[in-house]
Parts: C-alpha cells; sequence; structure tokens
C-alpha cells in the first residue's frame, strides 16, 4: 500500500473539499463527543416546558416531553453517524467480497457470483431495504442489515469492473508467470489498484445511506423508541409542523448537512485522485533568440519561425516546444526525428492548427502557402487547410470513423471544401482510393474502417488527403503502427504523392533510419527544440550534433556489427519542466563544457543546408562516431 | 541449464487459428529470434510458453517435460513482457515486485532476501538503493531493467522476451540490449527473443525463425536466413529492414501493384 496516501492531500487543496472536510470532521468529533457534553440534558424531562417554541433557553424549542430538541438532535449525531457506517460497512464489505471472488473463484462459480450481482443490481434500493426491513424485522438492527445488503450489489458491480480492468494489465500477467497464485494477486495486485475509487465510491454510498436510514426512521422502521436518530427526530418533529416549524427544522438540516458532507467530499476526492487539473495563468512567453531560418523562399510551402508551444499543468506551464524554425519548399520531402516529448508531433499538430485550448501557440512567422496561420480567420483557414494540407496518423483506426462507410468519409471532405455534389464527390473518393491502390474502390468505398487492413487504412487516410489538391502532407509517425514491408509500401505512396503531384512531405518519425532510407533534408529534434538540420545524405558521415551521432549509433540496423556493444546515451530526455538555461542535451553529453550547462545553443548555420545547435559540433566528415558509452545507467 | 522445445503446438481462439502447428526449439545456452508481423502469432507463442494461454494442440516441453505441469510453483521459464510501463505494478515498490517472483523457501528471512533483490539490481546495472523506490519514479529504461530483474529472480533457465525494446525510446534501446545480450551470455540462459524489428533480432540472436499467420515459414542460423533467404516472405522483410545502405523508395518492380496489405 505504499504511495497509497500520497494523492489524498491534494483532495483538500478544493475549497469544497475542505469544507466538507473541515464538516465531516466536525460531525465525527459531535459523534464522539455530543452525547457526553448533552446527553444529560436531552434525556431531562421537564414537564413545565412541553412542546415550546423556540426561546432563548431551548433554541428550536422541546419535545411533546419538554426535552430540549437541540441537545436531542446533537446527541443523534452519534447513533445516525454510526449507523449510517455500520450500513456502509457491510455493504461495501459484501460488495467487494461478491465482487473479488470471480478472480479467485473457478471460472462457473466466479461466473455464477457475477450473474447473482447483476440480478441483484436490477432491484431498487429502498425497495430492497423495505423487503428486507420485513424479513430482519422491524428495528435497528434489520434496517442497517437491510441498507447494507441493499448497498452491496452495486458495490459488487463497480468492484467486479475494477478489478477486471486491473487483472488485464501486464504486472497481473508477470506476476502469473512468476507462479503467484490467485489470492495473492488479488490482495497484492488487483485490490491496492483499486482501493481509491472503492474509498471515494464509499464515501458517497455513506452519504446515501444516512439518507436513506433517516427516511427509514422517518418512516417508522427504522430506529425505535426510546432510542433516537435524525430521521425519528424528524418524524417527531413532523406532527408539529405547523406548531413548531423548528423542531422539524433541526434534524432536518443535521441532514442535509450530514449527506452534504459526505458527498461532497467524496466527490472531491474522486476529482482530486482522478487528476481534474486546474490551470494556472499562461505566463508571458520569453522569446527565445535564435537565427531566423533562412529568407523567404519562393516556392516555400511551409515558414516556421520561432514556435512555441504551451500547455497549462498544475505546476504552471510547460513548453515542449521551445523555438522551432525550419522551411519546406514544394515538391520537397522532410523528414523529422525525435524522441517521444522532443516536440515532433506537437509541432505537426500547431501547424495544421490543431492544437485546442487551453494549448497555446505563438510564433514569429508560421505561414502556409504564403498564408499566415495565426492572425487569418478560422473560417478563411478552414477552407484553404482543408484542401491543400492534408494530415495522416499514426493510428487509421481512430482516423476513421468506424460508423461511417469509406467511400462516404472522403466524398464529405470534397462536399464541404469544394461544394462538389454527393454523387461527383463519391467518384473522386473513387478516383482516390484507386490512386492510393486500393483494389476495387468502388466495393471497398461501400465498405466499413474495420472492413480495412491497417495498411489500407493508412492508404484510405493518405487517399482522404488528395481529395483536395494537397501542396503539403504531414505524415506523424504514419507507418509505427504497421509491419515493415506494409511500411514501405506506404511509404512509397507517399513518395509517389510528391512526384506527381509536387506536394511536400513532412515525415514525423521517431526511427531515424526510416527517415534516412525516406526524405532529402532531416530536421533533428530534442527537448523543443531543432538541434541538427541537415541532407541525408550527410546523415551518416557528416553529422555535427552529439545527439544525432548518439542516436544513430544507438539504434541497431541490418549493418550493426554484432559482436560490439551497442552505443548508448546514458540518462533519459528531460521533462519539460526539467529544463534549466543551458543545452537541454548537455547533461547526457560526452563533450559538454561549462559553457553548454549555461548557454542555450542557437540553430547555426555550419555550411549550406546544414545547421546546428551545439557549441561543440564534432568535426565534419569525422568518421566512426565517437560516441558517448558510458556505462548504461540512464 | 535447458532447452525449451515446442513440438506442433498450436493456439485456437473458437474458430481463429492464431498458432498453427508450430514447432521449434530453444537450445540450450542460445538466442532464438522469432521474427513476424502483427499478428502472426509470435506473443501467442510466448504466451503459451507462460501458461497465460491454453496450448490447444501439440506439447511445449522443458528439457522433456510438458511446461503445464510444471505451473505454477516451477520459476524456470519467464517472460518479459513488452511494455515496462503497465508491467510493474504501481503500488508495489520494485523490490516488492522483484522478492514476490523470488521462489517460495529459496531464501531464508528477509535479509537474504533483500540482498538477493540488491544482487539482482547490479545485475542488471541499477543502484540497489532504488529498491524502495515505485515504478514511477523511474525511467522506460529502468523500468525495464527491472522488469528483467524480476524474470531473473525467478532463477530461470529460460527467458521470453517478448518485444521488450518497442515501447522504449530509441536512445535508450540500446542499453537494453546490450543488458539483455551480457545477461544471457552470462547466465547461459536459454531464450526466446521476440521482435517485429528485424535488425534487433539479428543483433542478438544465434538462429532465426519465421512466423508469418501462425505458420513458421523459415528457420535457420542467423547470418544463413539473412545471407540466403529461402521464403519470397523472408526476403520480403528483409527488403523492407531498417539498413542504411538500401532505399527503402528504390524502384523496385517486384511491388505487386495491387495488393490488399
Amino acid at each position: 500500500m505504499r504511495g497509497f496516501g500520497a494523492r489524498w492531500p491534494a483532495v483538500v487543496r478544493t475549497p469544497v473539499g475542505v469544507v466538507s472536510a473541515v464538516l465531516l470532521f466536525l460531525l465525527l468529533l459531535l459523534a464522539v463527543f455530543g452525547p457526553v457534553v448533552w446527553g444529560g440534558a436531552a434525556d431531562a424531562i421537564d414537564t413545565n416546558a412541553l412542546q415550546q417554541g423556540p426561546s432563548g433557553a431551548h433554541p428550536f424549542g422541546t419535545d411533546a416531553l419538554g426535552r430540549d430538541i437541540l441537545a436531542r438532535v446533537l446527541v443523534a449525531t452519534r447513533l445516525t453517524l454510526g449507523l449510517a457506517l455500520l450500513a456502509t460497512l457491510i455493504g461495501v464489505t459484501i460488495g467487494t467480497v461478491l465482487g473479488a471472488a470471480p478472480s479467485v473463484l473457478p471460472r462457473w462459480a466466479g461466473r455464477l457470483v457475477t450473474s447473482a450481482v447483476h440480478v441483484a443490481v436490477a432491484f431498487p434500493g429502498l425497495l430492497l431495504a423495505l423487503f428486507f426491513a420485513v424479513i430482519f424485522g422491524v428495528g435497528t438492527t434489520g434496517a442497517v442489515l437491510a441498507l447494507g445488503f441493499s448497498m452491496a450489489p452495486n458495490f459488487a458491480r463497480l468492484t467486479q469492473t475494477l478489478a477486471a480492468s486491473v487483472a488485464g494489465r501486464e504486472y497481473v500477467a508477470a506476476a502469473r508467470v512468476s507462479g503467484v497464485g490467485r489470492a495473492r494477486i488479488l490482495f497484492r495486485h488487483v485490490l491496492p489498484n483499486i482501493a481509491e475509487p472503492l474509498v471515494v465510491n464509499a464515501t458517497i454510498g455513506a452519504g446515501g445511506a444516512l439518507l436513506a436510514f433517516a427516511g427509514l426512521s422517518f418512516l417508522g422502521i427504522g430506529v425505535q423508541a426510546p432510542s433516537f436518530d435524525w430521521g425519528r427526530l424528524l418524524g417527531e418533529g413532523l406532527d408539529r409542523i405547523y406548531l413548531s416549524p423548528a423542531s422539524a427544522l433541526a434534524p432536518g438540516v443535521a441532514v442535509v448537512v450530514a449527506g452534504l458532507a459526505f458527498n461532497l467530499f467524496g466527490e472531491s476526492a474522486a476529482a482530486a485522485l482522478g487528476h481534474r487539473a486546474r490551470f494556472a495563468r499562461r505566463p508571458e512567453s520569453a522569446p527565445v533568440p535564435e537565427e531566423a531560418a533562412a529568407g523567404p523562399a519562393g516556392d516555400a510551402v511551409l515558414v516556421v519561425e520561432n514556435l512555441h508551444v504551451a500547455f497549462p499543468g498544475q505546476a504552471g506551464w510547460t513548453t515542449p516546444v521551445r523555438g522551432v524554425s525550419f522551411t519546406v519548399h514544394s515538391g520537397e520531402l522532410v523528414g523529422v526525428v525525435g524522441e517521444s516529448g522532443s516536440g515532433k508531433s506537437l509541432t505537426a499538430l500547431a501547424v495544421s492548427r490543431l492544437i485546442e485550448a487551453p494549448g497555446s501557440v505563438t510564433a514569429d512567422r508560421l505561414e502556409f502557402t504564403g498564408t499566415p496561420l495565426l492572425s487569418t480567420s478560422e473560417r478563411e483557414l478552414r477552407a484553404l487547410l482543408g484542401t491543400s494540407l492534408s494530415m495522416v496518423f499514426q493510428d487509421p483506426m481512430t482516423s476513421f470513423n468506424p460508423t461511417r462507410r469509406i467511400g462516404g468519409q472522403l466524398a464529405e471532405l470534397s462536399r464541404q471544401h469544394q461544394g462538389l455534389s454527393r454523387r461527383a464527390a463519391l467518384a473522386r473518393a473513387v478516383d482516390r482510393l484507386r490512386a492510393v491502390r486500393i483494389t476495387e474502390p468502388e466495393r471497398r468505398a461501400r465498405q466499413y474502417p474495420h472492413e480495412f487492413s491497417g495498411g489500407m487504412r493508412q492508404r484510405a487516410m493518405i487517399g482522404m488527403g488528395l481529395m483536395g489538391d494537397p501542396r503539403l502532407v504531414i505524415a506523424d509517425e504514419p507507418t509505427t503502427a504497421l509491419d515493415v514491408t506494409v511500411q514501405r509500401r506506404v511509404l512509397r505512396l507517399l513518395a509517389r504523392i510528391r512526384a506527381e503531384r509536387s506536394a511536400a512531405i513532412l515525415l514525423i518519425s521517431h526511427d531515424i533510419t526510416v527517415v534516412s532510407q525516406t526524405c532529402e533534408r532531416v530536421l533533428v529534434m530534442y527537448a523543443g527544440r531543432v538541434v541538427e538540420e541537415l541532407s541525408t545524405v550527410e546523415l551518416f558521415g557528416a553529422a555535427r550534433h552529439p545527439y544525432t551521432r548518439a542516436l544513430l549509433a544507438a539504434v541497431p540496423d541490418m549493418d550493426t556489427d554484432r559482436d560490439a556493444p551497442l552505443a548508448v546515451i546514458p540518462g533519459r530526455p528531460p521533462e519539460p519542466g526539467e529544463l534549466s538555461g543551458g543545452c537541454a542535451f548537455a547533461p547526457r553529453c560526452a563533450f559538454a563544457t561549462e559553457r553548454c550547462r549555461d548557454e542555450d545553443p542557437v540553430l547555426a548555420p555550419v555550411s549550406a543546408g546544414h545547421r546546428v545547435a551545439c557549441w561543440h559540433p564534432a568535426a565534419a566528415g569525422g568518421t566512426e562516431l565517437e560516441t558517448a558509452t558510458a556505462g548504461g545507467n540512464e | 541449464m535447458s532447452e525449451l522445445e515446442f513440438a506442433g503446438v498450436s493456439v485456437r481462439y473458437g474458430g481463429f487459428t492464431a498458432v498453427d502447428e508450430v514447432s521449434l526449439t530453444v537450445p540450450e545456452g542460445e538466442v532464438v529470434g522469432l521474427v513476424g508481423e502483427s499478428g502472426s502469432g509470435k506473443s501467442t507463442l510466448a504466451q503459451a510458453a507462460v501458461g497465460l494461454v491454453p496450448v490447444s494442440d501439440g506439447r511445449i516441453l522443458l528439457d522433456g517435460t510438458d511446461v503445464h505441469r510444471l505451473r505454477p510453483r516451477d520459476r524456470r521459464v519467464q517472460m518479459v513482457f513488452q511494455d515496462p510501463y503497465s508491467s510493474l505494478d504501481p503500488r508495489m515498490s520494485v523490490g516488492e515486485s522483484i522478492m514476490e517472483a523470488m521462489p517460495k523457501g529459496a531464501y531464508a528471512g528477509r535479509d537474504a532476501r533483500r540482498r538477493e533483490v540488491a544482487r539482482l539490481l547490479e545485475l542488471v546495472n541499477l543502484d540497489p538503493g532504488r529498491a524502495a523506490m515505485p515504478p514511477r519514479r523511474l525511467s522506460g529504461g529502468q523500468r525495464q531493467r527491472i522488469a528483467l530483474a524480476r524474470a531473473l529472480a525467478g532463477r530461470p533457465e529460460v527467458v521470453i522476451a517478448d518485444e521488450i525494446t518497442s515501447a522504449l525510446d530509441v536512445s535508450v534501446q540500446g542499453a537494453v540490449l546490450n543488458l539483455v545480450r551480457d545477461l544471457q551470455r552470462e547466465l547461459r540462459l536459454s531464450m526466446l527473443f521476440i521482435s517485429h524489428n528485424l535488425a534487433v533480432v539479428r543483433y542478438l540472436s544465434d538462429r532465426i525463425v519465421v512466423l508469418r499467420a501462425g505458420r513458421i515459414v523459415e528457420t535457420g542460423p542467423t547470418e544463413q536466413v539473412l545471407a540466403d533467404p529461402r521464403h519470397p516472405y523472408t526476403r520480403e522483410l528483409l527488403a523492407a529492414a531498417p539498413s542504411r545502405h538500401t532505399e527503402l523508395l528504390g524502384d523496385d518492380d517486384s511491388d505487386p501493384e495491387n495488393l490488399d496489405y
């Protein structure tokens, strides 16, 4: 259970959380000390003050025997809370046992339990409680058992669902492989990992039990005289509500306040533990010095200068893209490589205006075919981007709407942006499917995404990009989810589109070998920056940035020496929040000096078409890599 | 040390045959690389070997004994999973995760078990002080080392590694591969190394087995399979594999015009 309490303090950081926590604490104090302090007053029969209205001595009046109502409400806290918590405890215990049982029992018994729970869930809770009250007899015991049992089915189902989701995780499989028994898996792996939602739901359930119990007592089938809880006091007070409203008001308020306290605390716990982040204000973005990319070029399709993408987080804003500049010319095939978190995908999303609030995109220049993307209105942009820019994402399954036919989804674009008729748009869709080499395009156009294989879906996605007249295709890890043989065909298709339509292609990938085999020019990104830009011809011989060189040496390819250990880059990429003022790669770099740790190098040209952001770039033309092969601790 | 043998193994889910009469042997102290595309049945084969999926036909033998008879106390066949972010229980410290995988009664007392955890962590190049940490404080590469240490805690004779580098960042993959190679040699483990990446399999394996649609299409010593592939599918895999001397986009007339891939 290590680390279990780590996130609970966050619960009381919200105003609602604080208020409900304080209320719960007060109720608890009252339950413990109430009867001790006011016990005498609550039972003191005063025949001189029967059924009085509010007065200085009795703020909420007295009851039929002249007992002070306020004192009785305060004293009743203990019994009310105690019974509600007892009922919750019973419900939660039975529920958890029933819910967890299927993971330990033999399969047939597990199914039996599951079905029984499903049937029980279908009964309304209060009806079940009334039913049990009849079985167990009218009185406190019956009511507690009844409420407990009626809570159990819902709780059992919650436990089952949560347990099933955890049971599918790899660490449970790993435990099974290491010979850990079922019971131990349940107690060591499953229950601790579902404890938080269970506790949260139990808290909310306690609030519900409190209200339900008050209801039962109010109806006369809960607590019986001479004992009293809020429900019973409410029932007694209600008889005289026209004479003395305060006598019904006091227990009523108590029930509402206590019920709210439990529910709100449960809700705030759910919110805090579920990581519903609250956002700080966006700070002024500091301009980052960087030499601008080469001046405006005649056939530039995409010009990006000093692009920043920032997101608000719990600890302030993080900036995963920090001043990226590059230009893509018409008909070029440019690769962007970087590891996860390097900002390569966010750069692509920013270019296609897909970063949504609260994310923020700023740039000195962000132009697509000469149109500034940040200052043009959404409406104008939609038409431009819809026809001239196409995006291909990693997972073609999620890029299509699974409930609509492929042809219709392709056609929709042309109907919207080019005003084609339904028939003409569909004909164009079939034509484009043929263009991406999908067999029997007429038949395929009528099929749904799940009837396509992964590679076909990805080609259909590219085909969708061809519905307009794309000047730029941004392909973000388009082949990562595909097999290598399919990958090659998809990459070839992209290359052919470029050749036939002179569209530019921006290929984003974590795989530097794939990029080197496909593109003409490579941008290497690290921690939100472009650290090197060079032609792929130079990549293996003349890369200058230590990161680029290390990356090339660290990834085995078909030519790697099998007898030598692979080169290793020590450490790991920094998180966006961990960056200091210096070069982001410095902590992992064998050549880093004091200057690297203090000053962030700018991306500066070293030769034609080759830019490097490094204070100590490796010598050009250096043959074998002198990479950091520090011991493999990272 | 041991030999793992798959003898005519089939795994069927309802009407679907994921693994179709696969026979292969992982010889003692050798690394057999299993390559194939998604859906070829590589992972199913791995899961069958450790008892996570039932075998429909055939037998999986460890030194001649059916592995399904060994379970659950015998831990001589261990597995390392693909995703180090989901293969470690977030609620347990890494030391506890490793301890749990130790054979019962192998170490007398908590101190002995703790010393063993420290030894295993050092074996995978991690500071033994990390035993008390929860997995969330470790990077992907470090977690995968922990997963390796946990597999080794069972004192396995055969280790099955299922795509163990594909969830890692490229800059840390190399370190994990180096480690796997060193450990395998040092401990003379028999290993079934599964990957879709031919370059990674080539780097580690003594023998290569190519799986397609649940069936073995080619098998042989690594150099031989790579230098002289017999099956067209192996040739296709080779042509598509990452290499700095080939052009992925080069004209290739063998690429069929229409293929529903």
